[in-house]
């Protein structure tokens, strides 16, 4: 599903690599814990998947598509496949939680129709029914989360990033999130999950990947934060 | 059809959102393409005037007042048999006389001032290729009996040289208006990149395809540059109507007449270039504030 080969990658006027010839398997279903240090590279990881910033050796493959090569102009269906969450959740403030998960749909093209049949069901999965024409500051953190998550999952991606969700949560909403992910994960989505949240790491029991200073140092199948 | 739904409303939101910068953009426009548009109609005007006045010149062949019959035959036979020349006609000196009383019917004064006899007989000579002069000039200068060779055609390109400075003039002060102009649009597009940049990101997050993103933007700018061509056409036709048809009248009487036809002409150009450079400037500076 996601293969990372003799990846490197330097930011412009860095001194050392963010990551240093890392490669890294995930199959389809699973997911993956990313964790280490503030800075260790962990989340360009996230960035490369995405497209956001190309690798300057080796290659990146997601969905059997090199990802390292693609034109620019085909990212943006690429990126259908793709669902993320971030710690800032990234919602449209003047938006309800309908809308900001409906303008995900619309912007590529889904008529209104879809929109009102699909919406409704991914804000119950995520369990905000009967909230969903509140606006992002009148919900909770947790919600809000949950509003990106269903926005992320809404067109049922194959794989499913989040960079730190639970970074701005207390560690009560942290773990509903987690069984939300959890629960998307069953439905045969990859989820890979950067944090250095040790609790969840802990209490998950999933395949974890430690980096530290840009190299992978620990992969272990049901690991804990160490 | 929704998602054009969704990029016209996008537009218009846009460019209420920044109402001032958006009129700003709107008169530079308009004042540039306004510009652009007189140029215009000043070159087809000269080139109309080249057309009417070139057709009807002539080399004027004066001879001086001694001249003798015999000179004055040879001439004519010379002349007549030249390859250079196209027409010769003759004009006696009470021919000029006549001519000089209708042309100055309205100045008395001057008309009587001159006398018959006084002004010179002359061959008014028509060239196969008008701008031949010099060699005519060249060959005939020093021909028993001729006073001057005058070629008209130089006195109309002072004319016509007059004009097409005034044009360069108009074209100076559209291309400076419209850097304004481009700057504007610039501005106005990175405003509204910035004001937007929440749902870009999500919007490119998401997949959404370029254009998608891209298309309210650029369209903001093109309907900016056609509001700013209309009114700027609007400003050419009452320049037409007011002043050329109107108070400026007995001026544009002695040049050749501009029709409707040409004035509306020059819309679709104006809208054009209005539209098509908003929409470039629009576009690159995307590219350089919507990275994807």
């Amino acid at each position: 599903m996601i293969q990372l080969e003799n990846v490197t990658k330097t930011y412009p006027k860095a001194s050392r690599p963010s990551l240093d010839q890392v490669s890294c398997g995930i199959e389809k279903g699973e997911f993956v814990f990313f964790i280490g240090p503030s800075g260790s590279g962990k989340s360009t990881i996230i960035k490369l998947l995405l497209h956001e910033v190309t690798p300057n050796q080796g290659k990146v493959v997601v969905n059997g598509r090199d990802v390292t090569s693609m034109r620019s102009w085909k990212i943006p269906h690429f990126r259908r496949s793709i669902g993320c969450v971030f710690q800032d959740f990234r919602l449209l403030p003047n938006r309800t939680a309908y809308e900001n998960v409906a303008f995900a749909l619309e912007v590529i093209g889904k008529t209104k129709a879809v929109a009102r049949r699909v919406v409704p069901e991914v804000l119950e999965l995520v369990g905000l029914g009967g909230k969903e024409h509140r606006y992002p500051h009148e919900l909770s953190g947790g919600e809000q989360q949950r509003v990106a998550v269903a926005r992320a999952f809404v067109n049922r991606p194959l794989i499913l990033l989040a960079d730190e969700p639970t970074g701005n949560l207390d560690p009560d909403t942290s773990i509903e999130i987690m069984r939300l992910l959890d629960r998307i994960n069953r439905t045969g989505t990859t989820v890979v999950m950067v944090t250095h949240d040790s609790n969840i790491v802990n209490q998950m029991r999933r395949r974890v990947v430690e980096i530290e200073s840009g190299r992978i140092v620990r992969d272990q199948a049901r690991g804990v934060y160490g | 059809m929704q998602r054009l739904k969704y990029v016209l409303s996008e537009v218009m939101v846009g460019l209420w959102r920044n109402v001032t910068m958006t009129i700003a953009m709107i008169i530079t426009m308009a004042v540039s393409l306004a510009m652009l548009g007189a140029s215009g109609l000043m070159y087809m005007q000269v080139d109309s005037m080249k057309d009417f006045y070139y057709k009807n010149i002539e080399v004027a062949i004066f001879l001086d007042a001694e001249v003798t019959d015999a000179q004055r035959s040879e001439l004519k036979t010379q002349l007549e048999g030249d390859p250079l020349v196209r027409e010769v006609i003759y004009e006696s000196k009470q021919q000029a006389y006549e001519k000089f009383k209708t042309m100055y019917a309205d100045a008395p004064d001057l008309v009587n001032a001159v006398k018959e006899g006084q002004l010179p007989e002359s061959f008014r000579v028509r060239l196969n290729n008008p701008e031949q002069f010099k060699q005519i000039f060249d060959k005939y200068e020093n021909t028993e009996g001729i006073e001057t060779i005058v070629d008209q055609r130089r006195l109309l390109d002072k004319i016509f040289n007059i004009l097409g400075s005034v044009q360069n003039m108009a074209l100076a002060a559209a291309t400076v208006m419209a850097i304004a102009a481009l700057l504007l649009v610039g501005n106005t597009i990175q405003v509204a990149a910035y004001s937007k940049r929440r749902e870009v990101a999500v919007m490119k997050l998401v997949g959404a395809s370029n254009w998608f993103i891209q298309a309210p933007f650029v369209l903001e700018a093109v309907v900016a540059g056609l509001i700013g061509s209309i009114i700027a056409f609007a400003g050419l036709a009452a320049f037409k109507g007011f002043l050329l048809d109107g108070s400026l009248r007995d001026l544009t009487d002695l040049l050749t007449r501009l029709s409707w036809g040409d004035v509306l002409l020059m819309f679709p150009l104006m809208a054009g270039v209005g539209g098509l450079v908003s929409a470039i400037t629009a576009w690159v500076t995307l590219r350089f504030y919507l990275r994807v």
